[in-house]
């Protein structure tokens, strides 16, 4: 009897029950860079710990987390994905990426499985900084949101990591939708998503 | 210890007490309309007006035609508020006053009315999630039209004072309604004692069938029908009797009556097992809740650094069944609003577990959680970037 799998996937249920590269305090993990995201006033939080090496190649990873089930399962998987990829690549993966890998999550959990990927190019972004290359990967990866001017994902990201919380403060930072508006609802889904995932200091 | 199934959620629901479904299944066969005038039909009455005396005694209430069947307590609320407006609209008093940590359905209701125009206050609670009452008596005056206080709370199991509630709703000339849908079975229901006007049951939170309730409503107190059609309930609920579900509700208010001074000591023992073991294994676990006033059934932890969701799911793997307080458990970004309400940090919040007790709980399954458990909060805590 396996009264588990209806909610998950086995491979979730793994990843759960065992989950990979988790940060163990007695380890002593040296890290090159770390990253954390997340409030835990909402229910989650993720740090990420990686060793890169000279070719900026992910070598070793480690992870904690405030969170649930999902949260555990997708990181767990993200921990295992980026082992031994060029930064640049891992810079790139997605929640869909490892969500896929983990055979589904159910709807209702796919917000639980963003704060991994942030975490990871949070850490990211430490290591360019600490290597002197501090934004290189702004653009990476990024969606364009506001057609008219050609603001992306990545800009609202940015602008919230710099204080932005409202819509009014999201336009006055970035000029989002102040042309046609048609991107409107899709700007403040993220809005709330990244001010979900990265107001961890409020 | 081998994998054991242990059902720690009887206040999610309970499920059928063996002689009430023995009781049942017999009166499937009771299939006449108790509307109807022939001889099948008034016996099928006589049987829902021999539940109807149960589901009063359970409350002690003097006359059985006061308690009305219901859908469950849900409607039963409903009804309340449904008849509250109607009366606002037309009368001079429209304040509705209740609590923060009220079940969504009544929350739901007055925030309804609320949006109506209706003046509603919700009450604060102090950290043990006990209603101030002196902030109560602050909170009424001449306009006010109802004053709405539960019993027990479902997800803390503090007990209310609503006895005192009730006086301080009479002195205004206010309505008082009670939701004691958690408490019945577990501590004495008197809805002379605590001068109830109206308040709330459903059955299947004490080992009777889903989908019934009762709204008990006291003589001469207005009630304006939420579901109208026929003459049923003298006209205050329509729809054709839903004898099995009635009958059901007999058999287990009848049970619950007479099990409830053995039930109640039995749970509390065990509930002091259950604490006693938990906190001492973990010294840094908050009991939520009142210390003495509280149901005897119910315990409320929360866990420093360790997410409920989580904790749940790991306990479900063990074949432990509890809840959470956790937001990610509900779907929201936010955590119990009982448990916020009684000034518990977020993250406590998010890492609370609710453990009910009831009638199948064993010693042997408190151990058997005693032993699950710490391992659980350790391995969570080790990985967890809070503790």
């Amino acid at each position: 009897m396996d009264a588990f799998t209806w909610l998950y996937s086995d491979i979730v249920k793994d990843h759960f029950m065992n989950p990979r590269n988790v940060f163990d305090p007695d380890e002593k993990f040296e890290a090159d860079a770390d990253g954390i995201v997340g409030n835990v006033k909402c229910g989650d939080q993720m740090q990420f710990f990686l060793q890169v090496d000279e070719k900026d190649v992910i070598r070793d990873v480690r992870w904690k987390t405030y969170g649930c089930a999902s949260a555990i399962a997708s990181t767990s998987m993200l921990s295992e994905i980026v082992k031994g990829l060029p930064i640049l690549e891992a810079y790139q993966l997605k929640p869909e990426d490892v969500s896929r890998r983990l055979g589904g999550l159910p709807d209702n959990k796919i917000h639980c499985s963003v704060l991994g990927d942030k975490a990871l190019r949070a850490a990211i972004d430490s290591w360019l900084a600490k290597t002197g290359r501090e934004g290189a990967f702004k653009d990476v990866g990024s969606t364009v949101i506001c057609t008219c001017l050609n603001i992306t994902d990545r800009d609202i990201e940015q602008a919230v990591k710099d204080g932005a919380r409202t819509w009014e403060e999201l336009q006055e930072r970035t000029k989002i939708g102040t042309v046609c508006g048609g991107c409107k609802g899709r700007a403040e889904d993220l809005l709330v998503e990244y001010v979900h995932v990265f107001g961890h200091d409020e | 210890m081998d994998r054991h199934f242990v059902y720690m959620d009887y206040n999610a629901t309970t499920p059928l007490h063996p002689e009430v479904k023995a009781r049942m299944i017999e009166d499937m066969e009771v299939y006449a309309n108790a509307s109807s005038l022939h001889e099948a039909g008034r016996g099928a009455h006589a049987r829902v007006e021999e539940a109807r005396g149960a589901v009063a005694r359970l409350i002690r209430a003097k006359d059985p035609s006061s308690v009305i069947f219901t859908s469950g307590g849900s409607e039963s609320n409903n009804t309340v508020f449904a008849t509250m407006f109607h009366l606002g609209r037309k009368g001079p008093r429209k304040g509705v006053v209740t609590t923060a940590i009220e079940h969504p359905c009544v929350l739901n209701a007055a925030k309804w009315l609320a949006e109506e125009g209706f003046p509603v206050r919700f009450l604060g609670v102090d950290s043990k999630g006990r209603v101030d009452l002196e902030e109560l008596r602050s909170s009424v005056g001449p306009d006010t039209l109802l004053v709405s206080i539960m019993a027990a709370n479902n997800e803390i199991g503090t007990i209310e004072d609503v006895a005192s509630a009730s006086r301080i709703a009479k002195s205004a000339g206010a309505f008082f309604h009670t939701d004691a849908t958690q408490c019945a079975g577990k501590i004495p229901v008197d809805v002379e004692a605590w001068g109830a006007d109206y308040l709330t049951l459903s059955c299947h939170k004490i080992y009777g069938p889903k989908g019934i309730g009762a709204l008990y409503v006291r003589k001469g107190a207005p009630l304006v029908p939420l579901i109208r059609g026929g003459h049923q309930e003298h006209g205050h609920r329509a729809g054709t009797y839903n004898n099995l579900g009635i009958l059901g509700f007999g058999a287990a208010a009848d049970l619950a009556l007479r099990e409830l001074p053995e039930y109640s000591a039995r749970v509390r023992r065990l509930r002091e097992r259950l604490r006693d073991g938990l906190t001492s294994r973990l010294p840094y676990a908050h009991v939520n809740g009142h210390e003495t006033e509280v149901l005897p059934n119910t315990l409320n932890l929360s866990f420093p650094g360790a997410e409920g969701e989580s904790i749940l799911l790991y306990l479900d793997l063990e074949g432990i069944q509890v809840s959470t307080g956790s937001a990610c458990a509900s779907g929201s970004l936010d955590p119990s609003h009982v448990l916020l309400a009684t000034g518990l940090g977020p993250e406590l919040a998010h890492g609370s577990i609710r453990f009910s007790l009831g009638r199948d709980s064993t010693e042997a399954d408190v151990d058997y959680v005693v032993q699950k458990l710490p391992p659980i909060i350790e391995r969570l805590r080790r990985m967890s970037t809070v503790a």
